[in-house]
């Protein structure tokens, strides 16, 4: 017996999955980066919400047209990719449709795959004509150019590509099974590809074996290949939504995180029986004394940081924020793919020097987001209510301008003019608190 | 109402006579200073007064909460703010807040805290409802009755703190038609002027988004444009003022609406 095609197919299975494993830990890797967010509170609603904005997809239909698309394709990948456990079991053993056993309920199985499949290439052509034809605001955006535009075709030509193989493998099945060729035993139902396999008739067996064959093999490279460009790719929420929902904040929206660092100093200078002239605590040896803010990658805690590599780029956040509705350089999806390509860098830098970040004379803050794009933030939380996968873009702009304003005193003048006023006199205006009751009196 | 039954007692009163009030109203710094704010802040008092509700307000003790302050960056100017402010709180024992700025509704409710404030805070509007609901308050429609009135959501009231019913369940009792922009609720679109925006000039772009906002609300051809927040209530009137129909389009809050439709 010839074991080649078995021992190519775990080979291939072995490469596959161990690349894709090297990449997860250089994910796990960069996004511990971060420093640290308690988000392990509250189970019971962390999971509630991972099952409805992640696995029910709660968010994404407030859009009904790409709703219903996207669970289309959702939908449709989840659940042919159960077919994916008999095409390994197949490739491993050098059996052909193993699980045919299950008699009419695979025969079910297959011809709903078949189903969805054909769904989902709708959904694809769909989803296509949005980006490239129809040309929505929200994809022809700057934000996309360039590789991003290009990734997002790209994935959408794997996806059909994918659809087109398995469709193609089963009518060129059916048909063998049709002409009763060895091997190709009775099994499943076609009910979309037995409209193909008509095209192989007048074909010798021997080709549409191979045509079937072919199929087969590049399907499941093709899974294989598509699941490590996820890394490169914007299409990492296939993954990490579910994560991401589930240590999204589940505060109010309205609530800023306090700065504890920063309460310590105001308890202090608050406390009438402080030490005024007292030294600071020494040190621990080595102990970098703590930033107000983030400038850079490493400043933003973890799930901020997962939060980037969530995002799929599909600027629902952009579309309703306020700033960039009017024209302003603010754009929260790009918030994201500025931290996603600054946490890159500098995940690249730590490999190339051998586990330690060497000063590269960069920032996230300037050479990737500028003051301009933060001070254009009204804060209103449109991009986080709008973020299908509960991505929080506002916490970011946030902490950068505490860093712009604390560690570098570079607020705009007439915010200046503003907190000068509240430290003077209690109001962001000029008024004594002494009128404060002026109001009662006035007719 | 006379000057003599609009009273406005201070903690300070309060305590020199031994009393304590039901709800301490937190006027905020725009209620306190801004002309067109301070509007809403009599028609606010003038409805308490009318249902008799013993209240106090801090007066001269009263600082900003340092929500502009926090949202600008400057987290240390917010927590001196807070800290002040909750000393004197405490100081008064003070178990509930009613504010008609969504934005110090948010900072005293979710940011102080932490900071040991725990007060149950309640926006003017929701604040209004319960007396409603109590049989406190009355609302007829009167004058309001078949004007088309269109509520624009503050951001620090709907999506910050999911409040949206309240401020809509009290118009509903003026008779008024009310009618729903494109962008409302959860996808409300800002006035443009938090997260301190208020206070500073804004970034280049092609429009302000003061402007934008207010087109939403004139594409339903509203007599009255209702806010529930004083900053956003500036934006708007400027916003109506830029498109020249300040003659037949008023903005308002629903604290006015209320007192105007009780003649107060």
């Amino acid at each position: 017996m010839n074991y080649i095609d078995n021992i190519l197919f775990v080979i291939l299975l072995a490469l596959g999955f161990g690349y894709f494993a090297i990449n997860v830990k250089k994910l796990v890797r960069n996004i511990k980066l971060g420093h640290d967010v308690d988000r392990k509170d509250n189970p019971s609603e962390r999971w509630k919400n991972m099952a409805m904005i992640a696995l029910g997809q709660s968010k994404m239909v407030r859009r009904p047209v790409a709703g219903v698309l996207h669970i289309i394709v959702y939908v449709g990948f989840v659940i042919i990719n159960i077919e994916l456990l008999e095409i390994i079991v197949d490739g491993i053993f050098g059996t052909h449709r193993l699980f045919s056993f299950m008699g009419g309920f695979y025969s079910f199985l297959i011809g709903f795959f078949e189903i969805l499949a054909f769904g989902v290439i709708v959904a694809i052509v769909a989803f296509y004509t949005r980006r490239n034809i129809i040309k929505l605001k929200r994809f022809i955006h700057s934000d996309l150019k360039g590789w991003p535009k290009s990734d997002a075709n790209y994935i959408l030509y794997f996806e059909i590509s994918l659809m087109v193989l398995f469709l193609t493998m089963n009518a060129a099945d059916h048909y063998l099974q049709g002409v009763g060729a060895h091997h190709y035993i009775k099994a499943g139902a076609f009910p979309i590809s037995s409209f193909i396999s008509p095209i192989f008739s007048g074909m010798s067996e021997g080709t549409v074996i191979f045509i079937e064959r072919a199929a087969w093999w590049l399907h499941i490279i093709g899974i294989l290949a598509f699941m490590n460009y996820l890394y490169f790719s914007k299409h990492l929420h296939i993954l990490l939504a579910f994560p991401n929902t589930y240590f999204a904040n589940l505060k109010p929206k309205g609530k800023f995180e306090n700065l504890e660092s920063v309460t310590n100093e105001v308890k202090m200078m608050m406390d009438p029986n402080a030490d005024p002239f007292a030294a600071a605590p020494p040190m621990a040896e080595g102990e970098v004394p703590a930033k107000f803010g983030a400038s850079d990658v490493q400043d933003l805690n973890w799930v901020q940081l997962l939060n980037a590599y969530t995002c799929t780029e599909c600027g629902r956040c952009t579309d309703s924020c306020p700033a960039n509705i009017t024209g302003k350089k603010l754009s929260p999806r790009k918030i994201m793919m500025s931290t996603r390509d600054r946490l890159e860098e500098v995940g690249k830098n730590i490999d190339k020097n051998k586990g330690t970040f060497v000063d590269d004379g960069k920032s996230l803050l300037n050479d990737y987001i500028t003051p301009e794009e933060l001070w254009a933030c009204t804060t209103c939380n449109g991009c986080v209510e709008a973020c299908p996968v509960n991505i929080d873009p506002l916490s970011i702009i946030m902490d950068m301008r505490r860093y712009l304003v604390m560690e570098q005193s570079a607020a705009p003048v007439e915010l200046n003019g503003m907190m000068t006023n509240i430290e003077n006199n209690g109001a962001p205006w000029q008024y004594s608190q002494m009128d404060r009751l002026n109001w009662k009196d006035e007719a | 109402m006379t000057q003599e039954n609009f009273t406005v007692p201070t903690m300070a009163d309060m305590m020199a006579t031994g009393q304590s009030p039901e709800v301490l109203f937190w006027v905020g710094c725009s209620g306190s200073f801004d002309d067109r704010a301070k509007k809403i802040t009599k028609a606010f008092v003038k409805i308490l007064n009318s249902a008799k509700v013993p209240f106090a307000v801090l007066g001269t003790e009263e600082s900003c909460t340092g929500d502009p302050a926090k949202r600008a960056g400057n987290e240390f100017l917010f927590q001196m703010q807070a800290m002040t402010n909750i000393e004197v709180l405490n100081a008064y024992d003070v178990k509930k807040i009613v504010t008609a700025c969504p934005h110090c509704f948010n900072t005293i409710k979710n940011e102080y805290p932490e900071l040991g404030g725990n007060y149950e805070v309640v926006h003017h509007t929701q604040f209004l409802k319960s007396l409603l609901d109590d049989g406190r308050l009355s609302i007829e429609g009167g004058q309001f009755k078949g004007k088309k009135i269109t509520f624009h959501d503050p951001c620090y009231l709907g999506r910050a703190n999911n409040i949206y019913e309240a401020p809509r369940d009290l118009m509903e009792k003026l008779d008024a038609e009310l009618v729903e922009m494109k962008r409302s609720k959860l996808n409300g679109l800002c006035c443009g002027a938090g997260g301190a925006q208020m206070f500073k000039e804004p970034e280049n772009g092609n429009k302000d988004v003061n402007v934008e906002r207010t087109e939403d609300a004139l594409e339903t051809q509203p007599d009255i444009i209702a806010a529930g927040c004083p900053f956003c209530n500036t934006m708007l009137t400027d916003g109506v003022k830029a498109k020249n129909r300040e003659h037949d389009i008023k903005v308002m809050d629903v604290a006015e609406l209320i007192a105007n439709a009780k003649d107060l």
